[in-house]
């Protein structure tokens, strides 16, 4: 099952190398990881999104907490949380195209945020399957580029991952 | 405020750390160190041949006195050459700081002369790891070094500091941190009371009851605890490799180690038993076996300080995180003050069964089947002429199982050896560190003739130092264990197990100053062995010649239960 796992940690040199190198280390998987500083600059917030057993994600998890620049963390996938990730899609617009993919961009609400004769360029923020609706909707021949940020998340309501 | 260089810091650090010897070696990245080490007489360095050996003696003395021990080395090779002495202080949990010079921070990045990324390397086999990039910073990352190292479940730190860190002109205000405290790292002091109780009610209630412990009891300092826990309870206790010692080998309740060398009625107690009380062990596939097969009746309560180890394995059914120490202290009070006491008439059943098993096989070799010496009879008679009571350092392979079986510990730090990483050439270097940190106690290095040759060169450390241990090499001309698998499993395709050219090691130790010795029959063990240990300033060689074709029983079948086992080469369960 695919957990989003989210980290509170020091934002030290060497930080995300032991986080990444961990989960090469211990063969667990990475789908998508982010990482930045949060409004406290000593402190970085880091999602990863990975896919195994419940048994993994325990191991994951506690051997997460292990890392000694570790400050807290929690498997957001666990309770009622929110999901984001921003993409940017680069596409071959030409002909109808051009009025069809303004029109999946709308039903998909994303923003057209790079025009050229030949190309537009799509922003689109949501939870990774809308994205991946969006890619499949428009079909890969038209697509010359796609960057996606990974997932970010958080709990909701009341429940903060904080120090 | 004294004002002091970056290297000088660093061994005034250490020595407000309380720390008597480092092991290392020197290089250009530590130059300005070794200067700072040079102008003063607390901490005392010692000059070993090979980093790795460094390495070893650090962590020897950390597994004897529970304290981390410290190695110093330099960049590059220094460093790389450190490498396989921390990943064996981290399989083993062991407390070691490392400190490594690094190429001046200005340089990094840019393959200059001795560099290498030793933050990243070493990164998989540390606990943690620092780089020092403020001279200022060099007491505060020490302090937090060895605090980290010893705490929790203990484990090895880098501290790695660039040249111009330590620049002997730069100075700064030295004032070295009584305590430190990390907002991240916050080990557990103490176990869950109410899981600690859950744990004590099952306890009471089983019929077939068994203590698994392992390096936990050991180095959390906890064996008294589990031992008058296990009394109270007239509980069967099996200790891991690494857990020998933590409880009384020669104690009646001692079943043995357990696990694919484990003695027969260590492993038929566990694949039988209602309840395993796990401590300080980490279910390691060497002690379980097929997981899928593993203790199928049991319920498991495990306590562990890392709750990492809980479940990894094993799926536990009362997890307890928290210090073997505490824990086990806590259980013995409830024990105590319980009215439901254990059930005599099952313990008496299961006690009859386990005495039944310790009979049929009982750790017995055979004796007669030829002229040669076996290897079980020299490590008997070594525990007999140490009166079980020495330090005994072992290197890796057929010769530490026999001494891990055979050998009867006591107490608790005696039994020293790379469990989890399977270390040739450590035990030469650990029995070194031991010795000079215990000078009146007698200290083994128990190896082959293979494990010897990986750090033979600290023969002439052991010159420099005058480090009177002694070698117990059980020469059987072959790489024992390979060629016990290879008979075992590729029908006896001895696929380079066995080294055509060994030197003559009498010649070679007396090359170095020491005494060497060769015993070839049984009959003149005894005396040799006698003579060897009353040189007491000397350090001693004995190569010992013993059956080549003799294999270490009780041994597992591969992925099979804990019960499946071949006892001999001709039997199995």
């Amino acid at each position: 099952m695919r957990h989003i796992i989210s980290v509170l940690m020091e934002n030290e040199p060497g930080a995300l190398s032991r986080v990444v190198g961990l989960f090469s280390q211990r063969n667990f998987n990475i789908e998508s990881l982010t990482v930045a500083p949060t409004e406290d600059s000593t402190l970085s917030r880091l999602t990863v999104t990975t896919i195994g057993s419940d048994r993994v994600i325990e191991q994951i998890t506690k051997q997460l907490n292990k890392l000694i620049d570790v400050v807290k963390v929690v498997d957001l996938t666990e309770g009622d949380h929110i999901e984001r990730e921003l993409m940017m899609i680069k596409l071959k617009a030409s002909g109808q195209m051009r009025a069809e993919i303004k029109r999946t961009a709308d039903i998909f609400r994303g923003q057209i945020i790079d025009v050229t004769p030949t190309t537009y360029t799509v922003q689109l923020t949501g939870a990774s399957d809308k994205l991946d609706a969006f890619i499949e909707t428009l079909g890969t021949s038209h697509i010359m580029e796609v960057v996606r940020t990974g997932v970010s998340g958080l709990s909701r309501g009341e429940k903060v991952l904080s120090l | 405020m004294e004002q002091l260089s970056g290297g000088e810091m660093v061994i005034r650090a250490l020595k407000d750390e309380g720390v008597k010897h480092i092991y290392g070696y020197p290089g250009g990245a530590l130059l300005h160190i070794y200067d700072a080490l040079f102008q003063q007489d607390d901490v005392q360095h010692v000059l070993v041949r090979h980093e790795q050996a460094a390495t070893h003696m650090a962590d020897a003395y950390a597994r004897a006195t529970g304290k981390a021990g410290v190695a110093l080395v330099t960049s590059g090779p220094g460093a790389t050459n450190a490498i396989t002495g921390i990943a064996t202080a981290y399989m083993d949990s062991i407390p070691m700081v490392v400190i490594t010079g690094q190429v001046m921070s200005f340089l990094i990045g840019e393959d200059a002369f001795q560099e290498t990324d030793m933050i990243g390397v070493s990164r998989p086999i540390v606990k943690h790891s620092f780089s020092v990039q403020n001279p200022e910073d060099i007491p505060s990352i020490i302090k937090k070094a060895f605090h980290i190292a010893e705490s929790g479940r203990p484990g090895p730190v880098v501290v790695d500091i660039p040249k111009d860190m330590t620049n002997p002109t730069d100075r700064f205000n030295y004032e070295y941190p009584k305590s430190i405290k990390l907002r991240s790292y916050n080990p557990v002091t103490r176990g869950h009371s109410g899981q600690i109780k859950k744990a004590i009610d099952m306890v009471l209630g089983a019929k077939r009851l068994v203590l698994y412990t392992g390096g936990g009891v050991i180095m959390g300092d906890a064996s008294a605890e589990l031992t008058e826990l296990a009394k109270l309870l007239n509980a069967p206790v099996t200790n891991t490799l690494m857990g020998l010692g933590g409880y009384p080998g020669t104690d009646r309740q001692f079943i043995g180690m357990l696990g694919m060398h484990g003695s027969y009625e260590a492993n038929m107690a566990m694949h039988h038993a209602d309840l395993i009380l796990a401590v300080g062990a980490r279910f390691d596939d060497r002690v379980t076996n097929g997981v899928d097969k593993f203790c199928p009746t049991a319920k498991i309560i495990h306590v562990d300080i890392d709750p990492a180890s809980i479940s990894k394995t094993i799926q536990a059914d009362v997890p307890i995180v928290g210090p073997a120490k505490h824990v086990l202290q806590e259980m013995v009070e409830l024990v105590k003050g319980s009215k439901k006491k254990p059930g005599k008439e099952s313990i008496d059943a299961w006690w009859q069964q386990i005495e039944e098993w310790r009979g049929r096989h009982g750790g017995r070799f055979r004796t007669d089947d030829s002229e040669l010496m076996k290897p079980q009879q020299v490590i008997e008679m070594l525990s007999k002429v140490t009166k079980g009571d020495a330090y005994v350092c072992s290197d890796v392979g057929q010769h530490q199982m026999f001494a891990a079986q055979y050998y009867k510990f006591n107490k608790p730090n005696r039994w020293i050896n790379s469990g989890g990483l399977g270390t040739m050439g450590f035990g030469l270097p650990a029995a070194m560190g031991v010795k000079m940190n215990f000078p009146d106690e007698e200290v083994v290095c128990v190896t082959g003739e293979g494990s010897i040759q990986m750090n033979i060169q600290e023969l002439s450390t052991i010159s420099q130092y005058d480090i009177p241990v002694k070698v117990i090499c059980l020469n059987n001309q072959s790489l024992g264990m390979v060629r016990q698998w290879q008979d075992m499993n590729y029908e006896s395709r001895h696929s380079q197990s066995y080294m055509k050219s060994l030197p003559d090691f009498v010649k070679l130790v007396e090359a170095y100053g020491h005494v060497g010795m060769k015993v070839e029959k049984y009959e003149d063990l005894e005396a040799a062995m006698t003579e060897a240990f009353s040189l007491k300033d000397r350090m001693v060689f004995m190569d010992i010649a013993v059956d080549p074709f003799e294999h270490v029983y009780p041994m597992q079948v591969p992925r099979g239960s804990m019960r499946d086992m071949w006892l001999s080469k001709t039997e199995r369960t």
